[in-house]
């Protein structure tokens, strides 16, 4: 499933990213990567989302949110 | 301490961009280096010198970079000055307020096995912020490297820092802290060896062979091309992600060990977005805190604004009289009273509104809110084409063009700098709150604040409308992806919101000092000067003149006076002149009191200038060409002067179209 389709409180898991080439190496200096885990805090109409990486808090926009695409982790 | 084996020591202060690197780096050499609030203000290296108990160094200060990969042209200088340059120690300056992002960076410099010195920065946030991190625990996590708290603002912790450097480049190389899943470990070791073996083979010596290996698994095309190794079996893949990941377990390990009271933190603005970043209250809550920003700068401001106009003309009547009993000559009387006590300080009395407004922006910012105004709007800012990014360079604009130009930086795409920096000078910034409050004043006394924030809206609406305009003339493909960190939530500190309001009111009163000054006096001579030397009466001079000449133009906007005119041009130097311009070519010795007013507003009414007239003026004066420096500004970040003066030429044509439609239907109805 996509990112954007995740609830709000759920934990879900990377399996892929497909963005831009800049904006995924912005991610992956975050710490958002394939297997990286991630908190939706916060979800709009939009499509963009406030997601909780690693410690960081971080705004995402619909295109992003989109092209990452998660799984349901193991909690 | 012994004195180390080298004459000059070479140190790269190495850094994610905005982590005060820069305002760091400017405390060891004393170079006043332009320093910003925002990231990516070092693209390229600059160089100084210090000196600590003899010992000479020689510093470098790097670009911001996230990670030591060769993706953008900042992480390729930094990566090529750190390994080829001979820089003998690394200065990693790190925000302590968001460790765990800036010790990803840390991580890849400890690798690089070249002695690394941590100047923890930023530490009073963390304080605000009521967490706390274990300095003793912090260095042995990172390898036994020195971990030095310095603060590049109160310049605490320079010493100790340097002495860390000069003291550690003794000891040498730093220990293994990354240990990776035990078969990556493994292709790591074989890597190495056969790295060892290659350079043996043409006599050179291997030093970082670690990280070249870790680099030739993360598929690093550079280190590849420099290192070519044959080990199909080895390299059978990229292993970037396992690699970052590793990393990241190891950092989540280090902050769950070193940083205290970060869950309480985390919890509590989570509990606040819930309210601010709410789906549905957001956009009001939004709109209602910024209407709450403007209305205490109007009604607070203009309370104080009293005290400083009764101030004023105390010291223009005094400074008049006291001309006049030494005998001075009637023109200078008239130069000093009309021209520079007028034009300056009919700006200075303004002060109290716009120390109010930076008051609040300031407030806003250092509270945190100012990051989530670009979630909140992204998708109102997705219609017109542009991310939510985009309208933190707008609010800004509220408070001064310049440094809402400037901030259009942190936007990735350079179509969507442009696209920002077209629409930003059509916020309402502070230096046309003067000409607001002046004309509604005297036009629109019963509802004089409301005039103003009409202007204020008006602004918004003609900045939307004209990127819808642009996205829909000239559509773009091109993914626009908001991606900005929400800090946690924090009570604004004193000290951070005096700062920042001194800088911007040290910047008016500057401003006022110098460009204002000077066009007041400029202004003067214009029209106290005829092709004849000194006129009696204003009309004859040469501002009058170039002023009649334009009449013309302006008389479809309602706005057909040579004063008017006159105004406008002057107003090209900073827009607060449009202001102290009136009250010279109407000789109104002080504009803002009471009787002032009254005075310019019989003026003009006694010329034909009524309501629908001076709202055509603010909306003109809204909308035209920024100042001369906020166009230069736009000029430094566009690289363009053609791009910079056909947005100038747009501007000044919208004004007047908008100006005439006010003032054709205004006066149609009225």
């Amino acid at each position: 499933m996509k990112l954007s389709e995740g609830e709000i409180g759920r934990i879900y898991e990377v399996k892929t990213i497909d963005i831009m080439d800049a904006v995924t190496r912005r991610l992956e200096a975050l710490g958002l990567t394939g297997q990286t885990k991630i908190t939706v805090l916060n979800r709009k109409r939009g499509g963009c989302m406030i997601i909780k990486v690693r410690g960081t808090r971080l705004a995402v926009g619909r295109r992003i949110a989109e092209g990452i695409q998660v799984k349901e982790a193991a909690v | 301490m012994k004195t180390s084996s080298k004459q000059t020591l070479t140190v790269g202060f190495v850094g994610n961009p905005n982590c005060g690197k820069t305002t760091l780096f400017n405390a060891f050499t004393g170079a006043s280096l332009k320093v910003a609030n925002w990231p990516g203000v070092t693209v390229e290296r600059v160089e100084g010198e210090a000196e600590y108990k003899g010992q000479k160094l020689r510093l470098i200060d790097l670009p911001g970079i996230y990670s030591l990969t060769c993706y953008s042209i900042e992480e390729r200088v930094s990566r090529k000055c750190i390994l080829e340059e001979g820089i003998d120690v690394i200065v990693n300056v790190v925000d302590a307020s968001s460790l765990e992002r800036n010790l990803y960076l840390t991580m890849q410099l400890l690798e690089l096995q070249k002695p690394v010195v941590l100047a923890l920065n930023m530490m009073d946030i963390v304080e605000e912020r009521g967490m706390e991190i274990d300095m003793h625990r912090l260095p042995e996590m990172l390898g036994e490297i020195p971990v030095v708290p310095v603060s590049a603002r109160r310049r605490t912790g320079l010493d100790v820092l340097l002495h860390a450097v000069v003291h550690h480049y003794e000891e040498g190389p730093n220990e293994k802290v990354v240990t990776y899943k035990r078969g990556l470990e493994a292709k790591i070791t074989k890597l190495q060896q056969m790295l060892r073996e290659q350079c043996k083979s043409v006599g050179s010596r291997m030093e970082n062979d670690r990280w070249l290996a870790i680099k030739l698994l993360e598929d690093d095309e550079e280190i590849r091309r420099h290192w070519p190794v044959q080990a199909p079996e080895i390299l059978d893949r990229s292993y970037e992600n396992d690699i970052i990941n590793g990393k990241y377990d190891y950092i989540e390990e280090l902050v769950e060990e070193c940083l205290f009271h970060k869950e309480e933190k985390a919890a509590f603005t989570e509990k606040i977005d819930a309210v601010l970043t709410h789906r549905v209250w957001g956009i009001p809550l939004f709109l209602l805190i910024m209407a709450a920003v403007f209305g205490l700068t109007f009604t607070v401001g203009d309370f104080l604004k009293g005290y400083f106009e009764t101030g004023l003309d105390y010291f223009s009547s005094s400074v008049g009289s006291f001309l006049s009993a030494v005998k001075t000559a009637d023109w200078l009387v008239s130069l000093v009273v009309d021209g520079i006590i007028a034009g300056v300080g009919g700006i200075l009395t303004f002060l109290p509104n716009i120390f109010i407004l930076f008051l609040a922006l300031a407030f806003l910012e250092d509270s945190g809110y100012m990051a989530r105004v670009a979630y909140v709007m992204d998708s109102v800012m997705g219609m017109v084409g542009l991310s939510g990014k985009a309208f933190l360079p707008m609010v800004l604009g509220f408070g001064c063009t310049v440094p809402a130009v400037m901030a259009t930086r942190a936007l990735e795409s350079e179509r969507d700098r442009r696209r920002t920096i077209l629409i930003t000078p059509f916020m309402s910034c502070s230096a046309r709150l003067p000409i607001y409050v002046l004309f509604a004043g005297m036009f629109f006394p019963d509802c004089a604040m409301l005039t103003a924030y009409s202007l204020y809206l008006l602004g918004v609406v003609v900045a939307i409308g004209v990127a819808l305009a642009g996205n829909r003339l000239f559509p773009s493909r091109e993914e626009h992806a908001l991606l900005i960190e929400l800090p946690e939530y924090k009570t604004p500190n004193a000290r951070t919101i005096a700062i920042y309001v001194w800088e911007k009111v040290k910047d008016y009163l500057t401003k006022a000092g110098t460009t204002i000054f000077i066009a007041s006096i400029l202004l003067w001579f214009l029209l106290n000067y005829g092709p004849g030397g000194i006129v009696s009466d204003i009309a004859d001079s040469f501002g009058a003149g170039v002023g009649r000449f334009l009449v013309p133009f302006l008389i479809p906007a309602g706005l057909g006076m040579w004063q008017i005119a006159v105004a406008l041009i002057s107003g090209l130097s900073a827009k607060e002149v449009v202001v102290s311009s009136f009250s010279v070519l109407f000789a109104v010795g002080n504009i803002n009191s009471e009787a002032g007013m009254r005075q310019l507003s019989e003026i003009l009414a006694a010329n034909g200038f009524g309501p629908v007239n001076a709202y055509a003026l603010m909306v003109f004066c809204l909308l035209y060409s920024p100042c001369m420096a906020a166009v230069a500004a736009i000029r430094r970040e566009t690289h363009s002067w053609r791009w910079t003066l056909e947005m100038v030429a747009f501007q000044v044509a919208l004004a007047w179209a908008a100006a005439a439609i006010v003032f054709q239907v205004g006066s149609r109805i009225f």
